[in-house]
């Protein structure tokens, strides 16, 4: 069955579309990433123009993570506080983001721009992330307990703040900081930006991996909605249509993503998102590097 | 006698309205719903003449139907330090965002160059590019490009004897439009031609249109860009937020 998305001004397969929400839903539940580092690209495949791909994958977001995150609230794996705090970098961070987008794309290079971001994030995320729990399921195997990381920079740094949930008592200018730097890469990508923060917030500001998922979707909320609002009033971009059917998969994905997430392994599900972000690293760069089959490229306006 | 004379040699004189074009439309409208995957637009008509069937040369009939022109930047990559980025730009001034050619002959027999340069009847043609930047100097290759993108996404097409025509007198043809094409006024014209020289034109419109709910969310996303913002917010919260409850009320059932 064909559907014909107003904005968008393609005519899509209903089924193929619920399809993509249901699978990022379910990725989204598991890892706490918002998905949308595998949407936007999907979306582009499907035909969707690019702009109309980021601009709704930041509105689909906001549901996913809304139903994410009300099964971590129900087991009190949310830290309010932190959340709230990298929201503040977060919204400075997307305001800049759809900026810089908006002046590449009147550049012709925002295509170019995205792919770049999109390999070289996920590449060292991916990266770093694979050999950290490689070597910790290794440790776990030998018998000794996991390591509690200390980080000396961190602590010496003013404005210092209790995160009950978390366990932490530190500065609150690292996760601002946190948090700007993913809402600037989230607007440019048209991803909630899930997959730079959970790392960031485990290996940067030492949070207890349960409680990472949880607070990354309550603070990806805000800042996708905020991003779906500045693309939908500068751009003109959001298809509402593309984003209730990609929703409606995603939001019964993410339920069921939940439920496996809880099931499995700390180490094992960083293994398994640390796959999937090297994986479509690696399908990004080969197409960078590969000469394309069409030389050229339209832009109208 | 005198008044015989005069017709005949007004006649002489205007030899275009020897033979004229009745022309039908299987639609005027295109309705853009929610179901939307493409359009076949059935053309056909009726060549009216007062004098007796010319035979040689034959009459051959072109049909054309031409989407609303747009300026379109074509960009050609280059591969720079190993990857491949945007390199060169070339401004088209104007191309049709649909263009669609059907003739009853193979296509050197149907129209000569001077007449489809006057008329603008093949796809070159109908595409208007003033000029690339000093540094390119194979502009054509842009227009190519185009051309074949387009033709790729079935914007663009010629179909070579694709009319019916009977009797040098009725004809038909049916163009299909793709679900991506764009809104607005489409111009359709028919030439008739003997020898490849354009003995008649008719020109008629068909318009293509979002209506209904693709109507409404259009217009509110272009003039009230906030309020659509916050209803696609909405949407994302309630869904969102129905989806737990709802799964919720599934488990502890």
């Amino acid at each position: 069955m064909q559907i014909y998305l107003p904005i968008a001004e393609v005519s899509v397969n209903v089924f193929l579309l619920f399809g993509l929400g249901g699978m990022v839903g379910i990725l989204s539940g598991m890892f706490g990433v918002g998905g949308g580092f595998l949407i936007t690209p999907l979306l582009f495949f499907m035909g969707i123009p690019p702009a109309v791909a980021v601009a709704t994958g930041a509105n689909q977001i906001v549901a996913s993570s809304i139903s994410g995150v009300l099964a971590h609230f129900k087991r009190k794996t949310v830290d309010l506080r932190m959340g709230l705090v990298l929201l503040a970098g977060g919204l400075i961070g997307a305001a800049l983001g759809v900026w810089i987008f908006n002046l590449l794309k009147s550049m012709g290079q925002v295509d170019l721009l995205v792919r770049l971001c999109y390999v070289v994030f996920l590449g060292i995320i991916g990266g770093l992330m694979f050999v950290e729990s490689l070597n910790a399921i290794f440790k776990s195997r030998k018998g000794a307990a996991p390591k509690r990381r200390h980080h000396g920079w961190v602590h010496g740094l003013p404005f210092k703040m209790r995160f009950r949930t978390s366990g932490l008592y530190i500065s609150a200018i690292p996760p601002v900081l946190v948090g700007f730097a993913v809402g600037v890469l989230a607007a440019i990508m048209g991803v909630g930006g899930g997959f730079i923060m959970v790392p960031a917030m485990i290996y940067l500001l030492g949070m207890p991996t349960k409680v990472v998922v949880g607070t990354s979707l309550f603070q990806i909320i805000f800042v996708s909605a905020f991003t779906t609002l500045l693309h939908a009033t500068t751009n003109y971009t959001v298809d509402i249509l593309l984003a209730l059917v990609l929703i409606l998969g995603g939001v019964i994905g993410a339920q069921i993503g939940t439920a496996f997430g809880t099931r499995l392994k700390a180490e094992q599900l960083r293994i398994a998102l640390a796959s999937l972000v090297l994986l479509v690293c690696g399908k990004l760069a080969l197409d960078l590097f590969i000469t394309p089959s069409e030389l050229y490229e339209l832009v109208s306006r | 006698m005198r008044v015989l004379a005069a017709l005949l040699l007004l006649l002489a004189a205007l030899p275009a309205r020897a033979e004229e074009v009745v022309l039908g439309l299987s639609q005027s409208n295109v309705s853009i719903t929610t179901d939307f995957d493409g359009s076949d637009i059935l053309i056909f008509g009726a060549v009216k003449r007062e004098i007796a069937i010319q035979q040689d040369p034959p009459l051959q009939v072109i049909v054309t139907v031409e989407g609303p022109l747009e300026p379109v930047t074509v960009w050609r990559k280059a591969r720079k330090l190993g990857i491949w980025v945007n390199a060169e730009a070339v401004e088209v001034d104007s191309a049709p965002g649909f263009y669609a050619v059907a003739t009853s002959a193979p296509w050197n027999q149907s129209i000569s160059a001077v007449e489809d340069l006057r008329h603008k009847v093949s796809i070159p043609r109908a595409i208007r590019s003033v000029g690339a930047p000093m540094d390119i100097m194979d502009s054509e290759a842009f227009t190519e490009a185009l051309i074949r993108v387009r033709e790729r996404q079935g914007l663009y097409k010629v179909e070579e004897e694709s009319v019916d025509l009977r009797e040098s007198t009725l004809f038909d043809t049916s163009i299909s439009m793709p679900a991506n094409i764009s809104e607005g006024r489409y111009l359709t014209r028919v030439f008739l031609t003997r020898a490849g020289r354009v003995v008649a034109v008719h020109e008629s419109e068909i318009q293509v249109g979002k209506v209904g709910l693709e109507r409404w969310l259009f217009t509110l996303s272009r003039q009230m860009p906030l309020a659509y913002g916050l209803l696609s917010l909405a949407i994302a919260a309630l869904a969102g937020w129905g989806a737990s409850a709802l799964f919720r009320a599934i488990r502890s059932a």
